[in-house]
């Protein structure tokens, strides 16, 4: 007798989580767990990590990135509003930095501070040592990026709000800054809190720098971990680290946007 | 164009040979209009007639292509006028009540008393809580906009452009957005504004509001102004074919 329609899909879900269940197993067991925990979570590898492994390398990717991405809203900001003037030259500019910034990799940025600022200024460096470099680095790039998210999300404000502002006798800077980018700000929470997160990672590029201990952030600290004791435990649990700081982030994220959800 | 009406000592607004242009499609062909001083204009006719853009013109939201437009004395398409200045005194009510979705009600009502007006906190929240008690909506003062009917919101929008102490009021449809059973209660705020001696201008297509309420009905067909007078005469007998034409479609 021919199923219905209900019961044939009921039976085709099924199957679906069965052969998912298989192909666990079949990993499961064919897995040598006991090279695995040697090679990539060997726990003596792990003790001699802490506690810097937290003290320095974690509090130092998130120094490095927050102060970038603080830079990097504030650029993106300015270009965005560049982006959307009236006057033609603002345009050009912000749109050439744009796609300037957005194009060049993010590698290749930091090499041109850290190599090409003290050739081209003579005896200067960046200001703020390493934190002032990353910080212009990630900011660049970072900014270049979210300059065309908060165009977009200045752009989905309805018209009439600035019109509703404007009427009020606001002008349009203050309008702007009340009225509109509040609201712009809300509505492109979830693809900055990705650009942030993009941001933690790029920070693991600051190593072009050349890095004394006091300034290892996760990654390189991972990676002289690995060198030095011969396992890629160290590489592991630095990755998992990164976890730590993204996971909370996201969960804060998706909680304001509920609660922006709410208002709206 | 019809013969303009005498004119008041000093007209609250005075539009003369107002002419704009949408790239090369002119929606406004060369408007003489006024309203006096606690007058209650209403403008009506076919969508895309020039209505609204003329109401928009007069707060320069739209920027008229020439002519001329004298608020109390002032003109305001004189170029070296503050034009931010001449819209803290006509206040301004949309057709999709544009309030500010992100703040409560009495943030809405105070933002612009404090930054534009530069009123102190309380000074701005009493002033809010008496325009909010004013249309009937004290107790939503920390509700957001969202969680107002729409009839609520307009209100709202009424109440936030009188903390604004305007000297006239611009309506444009204001309640062309609303549920039918919504439309009464922002008609009787507006009729209370009116028994106040607001100046409003107001662009709608409730003739009722038009005929009861309405010092002048103003009849507008593209781009121009084709019939203006007292509300019940032009309503019961309408000289023009257009404005019969139009009458007979929506009474």
């Amino acid at each position: 007798m021919a199923l219905s329609p209900r019961k044939r899909a009921r039976a085709i879900r099924g199957g679906q989580y069965a052969l998912l269940a298989l192909v666990l197993a079949v990993l499961v067991v064919s897995v040598d767990w006991h090279t695995i925990r040697t090679a990539f979570f060997d726990t003596t590898v792990i003790k001699g990590m802490l506690p810097e492994v937290f003290s320095v390398a974690l509090k130092n990717t998130v120094v490095f990135t927050l102060c970038g991405f603080a830079f990097g809203l504030l650029l993106g900001l300015v270009l965005a509003l560049m982006r959307l003037s009236s006057v033609g030259p603002y345009r050009w500019l912000a749109t050439g930095f744009i796609e300037f910034f957005r194009g060049v990799p993010a590698l290749v940025v930091f090499l041109a501070l850290a190599y090409g600022v003290p050739l081209a200024f003579p005896g200067r460096e960046v200001p703020g040592g390493i934190v002032g470099t990353v910080t212009l680095a990630l900011g660049l790039v970072g900014g270049a990026y979210m300059a065309e998210t908060i165009r977009a999300g200045i752009q989905a404000v309805p018209k009439g709000q600035m019109e509703a502002a404007r009427s009020l006798g606001m002008s349009h800077g203050r309008a702007m800054r009340s009225v509109v980018v509040p609201q712009a700000f809300r509505i492109i929470l979830p693809p900055l809190t990705n650009e942030l997160i993009l941001l933690t990672k790029d920070s693991s590029l600051v190593y072009v720098l050349g890095l004394s201990l006091s300034t290892y952030e996760l990654t390189k600290f991972g990676r002289e971990t690995m060198n030095s004791t011969n396992s890629l435990t160290g590489l592991i649990a630095v990755g998992l680290c990164y976890l730590i700081i993204t996971v909370p982030l996201s969960i804060v994220v998706r909680r304001m946007e509920a609660r922006a959800g709410k208002a709206r | 164009m019809t013969v303009t009406e005498q004119n008041a000592p000093v007209p609250a607004i005075d539009v003369q040979d107002l002419h704009k242009y949408f790239g090369d499609n002119e929606v406004l062909k060369g408007i003489d209009f006024h309203v006096g001083q606690g007058e209650v204009v209403c403008v009506v006719g076919p969508s895309g007639s020039g209505k609204s853009t003329l109401l928009r013109c007069v707060n320069l939201l739209e920027v008229p292509t020439s002519g001329r437009i004298v608020v109390e004395g002032i003109e305001i398409t004189d170029p070296d006028v503050d034009a931010d200045k001449v819209r803290s005194r006509i206040g301004m009510v949309f057709q999709q009540f544009n309030l500010f979705p992100h703040l409560t009600v009495l943030r809405n009502l105070t933002l612009a008393q404090e930054r534009v007006k530069k009123r102190g906190k309380d000074e701005a929240v009493e002033v809010a809580r008496r325009n909010l008690a004013k249309v009937g909506l004290a107790d939503k003062e920390s509700a957001y906009p969202a969680h107002l009917s729409g009839g609520q919101q307009q209100r709202v929008a009424i109440a936030r452009a009188l903390s604004m102490d305007p000297d006239m009021m611009l309506f444009d449809e204001p309640t062309s957005a609303l549920d039918p059973e919504l439309v009464g209660d922002v008609l009787g705020v507006m009729k209370d504004l009116a028994a106040e001696g607001m100046t409003m201008m107001v662009v709608t297509h409730e003739m009722g509001f038009a005929r009861e309420v309405g010092d002048k009905l103003v009849f507008m067909d593209g781009g121009v102004i084709v019939e203006e007078g007292a509300p019940v005469a032009v309503l019961s007998n309408p000289q023009h074919e257009r404005t019969q034409a139009f009458l007979s479609k929506v009474l």
